[in-house]
């Protein structure tokens, strides 16, 4: 029996993509438009990730915050929080970087059809929540009542402040905002993400739960879900952690028998019962 | 597969006549242990071994590779490298033929990793029942004792005066044919190299107290022993378990400039999940923080993940881990302390 590969193409040679827009949005996020050299759409579900190389520092891995509807390009917004990202950070449009993927099993489309959703977003959790929410707005119709939930600690650290204000300003979704601790400029509500629970009415029958924010804010989101009554395969949340390689292999991003980057990062609540390493339910 | 027998006193022109056609490599003596490098003569290999430090895995899969080289530039040229070299590995012992046969899947599996899959095709392996297993050994417990699904060329047996050598694939074949000194075995040479699998066998002192087909749910129960902390609590994360290991192989992948800063290559390394950044994130959050949480993580990927998704114990039963812990954390005691805390 030959043990060679059957395919040729090694896993871990990227493709090169040019940098076509790079826009500062915080102190420390920016938001790049990206399209592959090669012509070809990047081809993601809303919930995926690339590996992005910055060749001579190193290649790290980022959710795609556009939706697979918007053609022609393909968004990341990245946080300058280390060496590939403050690299990165220092691209101006023109410059190339190389994309691996996309990789991860992105979110359940096939679930939220004809549903309710609720999103929750923390942080930089918009960041992935935006692909999603974008392509349920480019197919509007397929869908129930949306619920868009969004919490960060400043109102400085708010991402998308365009977009959030076309989000809310739809007659067609409901979009609460809060801050953990405002600013002189901030009239809206303040407090943690839970306490905007009790500003939406949801069907918990309909509606499907789609989370994304810092391991903090899980464990608290998801008991308010619970208790509003929607069952836990129908809490949806994504993951993250250390990933070198994104096609499972290295070993970095496991939480207990599964791969983050392959098994996920979009995982139930149900998934995450079994999956103490995820820090989410304990056992 | 087919039967055949060498005699002793041809051994030598043999291993001559195959270092003439390849590297070949084997186990050589080196102070009071073993490893396998190159062999340039048959009289330096050591084939009464025990184990050795470094499994064989070192050959297929690198302390450190080459995966990309690229020139930067206004339009990086970048290009894959995979690195192969035709090789002999001579005188595998069963526990490390499994210890491929499990590397050859996960580097398989869903997505084929050409770097691993193209190095192991280039290899020919000669494997060698082993006669002197040592206290650390517990191949009969992992069922590992026996190769019979391992993927060899030849397998040899030493028999006293000869060695029943198991010709298992056309590799193997072409490395025996038109060689007279291959004769064809005797009705009796089955039952001898059972015999001999049977004697070593018979030496394993050391052994799990619970059938290995019951481990992986077995693991579901003791996820919260306070045997992860006894034992935890002395790690030092040094990591050195995951490098001898024959089924370990999470890597880092980095980037190094030449200092021309014009060209460079992405290359990856040995990693290890028992190590403390293993799994840090850019915020400073360390996913597995403690060395308890780090063992327990490491036991759970050889006795129940990989085991329950390929079948297959995923630790082999060599003891390397056990030898080279600083601290001897000792895989069987571990699990024995686990059943028994559990009654």
């Amino acid at each position: 029996m030959a043990i060679k590969a059957n395919q040729t193409e090694s896993l871990y040679l990227p493709d090169l993509a040019e940098i076509t827009r790079a826009e500062k949005l915080t102190e420390l996020e920016k938001c790049f438009g990206l399209k592959l050299k090669n012509g070809n759409e990047l081809g993601h579900k809303p919930g995926q990730f690339v590996m992005v190389s910055v060749f001579g520092i190193g290649e790290a891995p980022f959710s795609v915050s556009s939706s697979p509807t918007k053609e022609g390009s393909f968004e990341l917004c990245i946080r300058n929080a280390g060496n590939v990202t403050s690299a990165i950070h220092k691209l101006e449009p023109g410059a190339l970087v190389g994309i691996r993927g996309p990789f991860g099993n992105g979110f359940p489309l096939d679930l939220l059809s004809g549903r309710d959703i609720l999103f929750v977003a923390g942080g930089l959790g918009i960041v992935p929540m935006r692909s999603l929410v974008n392509y349920v707005l480019d197919n509007r119709d397929s869908y129930g009542k949306l619920t868009i939930l969004y919490g960060c600690k400043t109102p400085a650290e708010l991402l998308f402040r365009g977009e959030l204000e076309r989000w809310e300003k739809r007659h067609d979704i409901n979009y609460q905002v809060t801050v953990d601790k405002p600013d002189s400029s901030w009239h809206r509500h303040v407090g943690v993400i839970t306490t905007l629970f009790p500003k939406v009415t949801i069907d918990p029958d309909r509606t499907i739960a789609i989370v994304v924010g810092p391991p903090v804010m899980y464990r608290f989101v998801a008991l308010e879900c619970i208790q509003r009554g929607i069952v836990e395969s129908r809490i949806i949340m994504s993951l993250e952690r250390r990933m070198k390689c994104g096609v499972g292999k290295c070993g970095h991003c496991q939480i207990n028998g599964k791969y983050v980057c392959q098994d996920g990062p979009v995982f139930t609540l149900t998934q995450l019962r079994g999956l103490p390493e995820g820090g989410v339910i304990r056992r | 597969m087919s039967l055949m027998i060498l005699e002793k006193a041809l051994f030598n022109s043999f291993i001559e006549r195959l270092i003439s056609q390849s590297e070949v490599v084997g186990p050589k003596r080196k102070e009071n242990t073993c490893a396998f490098e190159v062999i340039n003569d048959p009289d330096e290999l050591f084939l009464d071994y025990t184990t050795t430090i470094l499994p064989p895995k070192k050959y297929l899969f690198p302390p450190e590779e080459t995966l990309l080289k690229f020139n930067l530039g206004e339009v990086p040229e970048v290009e894959p490298v995979v690195e192969i070299k035709e090789r002999i590995l001579l005188g595998i012992h069963p526990c490390d033929l499994w210890g491929i046969w499990e590397m050859d899947k996960v580097f398989a599996d869903r997505n084929e990793d050409t770097n691993y899959l193209d190095k192991r095709e280039a290899v020919t392996i000669i494997g060698l029942e082993c006669l002197n297993p040592d206290e650390y050994c517990f191949c009969t417990s992992v069922e590992t004792a026996v190769p019979e699904e391992c993927q060899y060329d030849l397998f040899l047996t030493d028999l006293g005066d000869e060695y029943a050598v198991i010709v298992s694939s056309d590799k193997g074949r072409r490395l025996v044919v038109g060689d007279d000194a291959f004769q064809p075995a005797r009705s009796s040479t089955l039952a001898e190299i059972k015999a001999k699998q049977d004697e070593k066998s018979a030496k394993i002192t050391s052994t799990i107290q619970m059938d290995v087909s019951e481990l992986p749910l077995f693991f579901d129960n003791v996820y919260d022993s306070p045997v992860w902390e006894s034992e935890g609590k002395r790690c030092y994360s040094c990591g050195s378990c995951v490098m001898v290991c024959p089924t370990c192989f999470c890597f880092d992948a980095v980037d190094q400039m030449e200092l021309n800063l014009a060209s460079g290559q992405r290359i990856r390394r040995w990693d290890g999940c028992m190590l403390q950044d293993f799994a840090i994130v850019a915020s400073g959050e360390n996913f597995r923080h403690t060395a308890e949480a780090r063992l327990r993580h490491r036991m759970y990927r050889k006795y129940q993940y990989l085991m329950a998704k390929y079948g297959k114990s995923f630790c082999v039963g060599c003891g390397r881990c056990g030898r080279a812990c600083l601290v001897d954390i000792n895989p069987v005691s571990v699990v024995n302390q686990l059943i028994e805390a559990g009654q």
